[in-house]
């Protein structure tokens, strides 16, 4: 478990010396906003309304923001050969997976957490709720970020590459997304955590079988 | 072995057309008019029934191969059971194709509308997404023994995933009728009573589970034909 966040203070040293996949994560999303909130104008006071856009607006933006997270994580691996010398680690296969995980977890959850208060200026919306929505965000992001790391480090031997990732994503995430924003739902209308307790058991199983299977698997993908 | 499997061809193939044939006949000449629980006489559409259902076990079954083969994969390094994978998994998407196509098609003529947003219908397309992916993962990838370990990883994955969104959809109340078992909130129609019906569903499960099991049969050979070829060309560049 230490070994795990060894990687995973790794992998933030090297992404907060450049910042280079923070800044384009957080461009991203204010971009994805931004047209939202463009193709939305019409509306954009309509309290009513914003309402029921405001969990599909926020989990599309986390989930494309997500497949940038993700692939990044392990094509920055391949440069210079570096995941050899990750292969070479004296650590379990399932450490350098986990470390990858808790990296990659912390560094999206900073971007969703600049993209709450950013739609919450450009919609005129008052977020109602936030530490049950925080606790939301988290474990969706995480529950994506499972799946997701194991699927990046199967596309990064094929052909087309990170191309390839949100193919592969989507269809798998739909059980994450699907909770996550019914739950966020009745948290922007008013609802309290006893209301979303359904969708926050639901989510913890899809992480916890989602984290189990991949730590198993992950083995598979980086052999050689 | 190529002798035994032409053999098991030769019984097969009269085999499939003629319970087709036999579905068919049965279908529209055998099975009585249903009546809902109201006592209604239902719409002659509800003869798609009898290949909807038949159609979408096969493709459960099919993904099922895949699962069990990816680990078999995973677990043994033996080509067959790659083969026998992908060979489940082409056939499986176009059952599952059907089964959305079928189920449209009914649902045009029973409800009113082609699409609902709804558990079965929902867990049917998402199912069917998850092949296709799979099947992208197996285009993508040049070198055949990391195509298949990379693939049977989707496999496995994919698998598991279908049975949460079957859950986390479960949430809401579902519209589709549910033939075996009760629902979390009691029986939603649907029932099968009468022995005619059951005989021709029956039958009609027969003649699909056949046609599923040709298809993979060739399928499976063309895919070993494939990877003699692969290792021929490739003894080729050696000398």
């Amino acid at each position: 478990m230490l070994k795990s966040f060894h990687i995973a203070i790794k992998d933030l040293r090297t992404e907060f010396r450049t910042k280079q996949m923070l800044n384009s994560m957080i461009v991203f999303s204010l971009i994805v906003i931004v047209i939202f909130g463009i193709s939305f104008s019409d509306v954009a006071g309509d309290m009513e309304v914003i309402e029921q856009l405001a969990p599909g607006i926020l989990w599309i933006s986390f989930a494309f923001v997500a497949t940038i997270g993700i692939s990044r994580s392990f094509s920055d691996e391949i440069k210079n050969r570096c995941i050899d010398g990750l292969r070479m680690c004296p650590v379990d296969t399932g450490a350098i997976y986990t470390g990858k995980m808790l990296s990659t977890i912390m560094l999206l959850f900073i971007v969703e957490m600049l993209v709450i208060p950013l739609f919450s200026v450009m919609f005129n919306y008052t977020i109602q709720g936030v530490p049950e929505l925080v606790l939301i965000i988290f474990l969706g992001t995480a529950g994506i970020v499972c799946v997701g790391l194991l699927l990046s480090a199967i596309t990064i031997n094929s052909r087309s590459g990170e191309l390839l990732l949100p193919v592969l994503l989507f269809p798998l995430i739909i059980p994450v997304i699907i909770p996550a924003v019914i739950s966020t739902g009745k948290i922007l209308a008013g609802g309290s955590i006893s209301d979303i307790i359904d969708e926050l058991r639901l989510l913890g199983v899809y992480v916890i079988i989602f984290y189990v299977i991949s730590r198993i698997l992950f083995e598979y993908t980086i052999q050689e | 072995m190529s002798y035994m499997k032409s053999n098991i061809q030769r019984i097969l193939l009269p085999l499939m057309l003629l319970s087709m044939i036999g579905l068919i006949a049965m279908v529209f000449y055998y099975s009585p008019s249903m009546y809902d629980d109201a006592g209604q006489l239902l719409d002659k559409s509800f003869n798609i029934f009898f290949i909807h259902l038949p159609i979408a076990i096969v493709s459960y079954i099919s993904f099922m191969i895949v699962f069990i083969s990816s680990i078999l994969y995973l677990s043994t390094s033996c080509k067959k059971w790659d083969h026998l994978a992908v060979s489940a998994a082409e056939v499986g998407v176009l059952f599952a194709f059907l089964v959305l196509a079928t189920g449209s098609i009914w649902a045009r003529a029973a409800w009113g509308w082609y699409w609902v947003w709804e558990p079965r219908l929902t867990t049917s397309l998402v199912l069917f997404l998850v092949y296709i992916a799979y099947l992208t993962v197996r285009q993508s990838i040049d070198e055949s023994d990391k195509s298949a370990r990379l693939s049977a990883i989707f496999g496995i994955v994919g698998f598991i995933s279908v049975p949460l969104s079957f859950l986390s959809i479960r949430l809401w109340r579902s519209v589709h009728p549910v033939m075996f078992g009760d629902t979390f909130y009691g029986t939603a129609g649907g029932g099968l009573e009468g022995t005619s019906i059951i005989i021709t569903l029956l039958i009609s499960f027969a003649a699909f589970l056949l046609l599923f099991a040709g298809i993979l049969l060739y399928r499976y050979e063309i895919e070993q034909m494939k990877d003699e070829i692969y290792d021929l060309k490739s003894d080729l560049e050696m000398t």
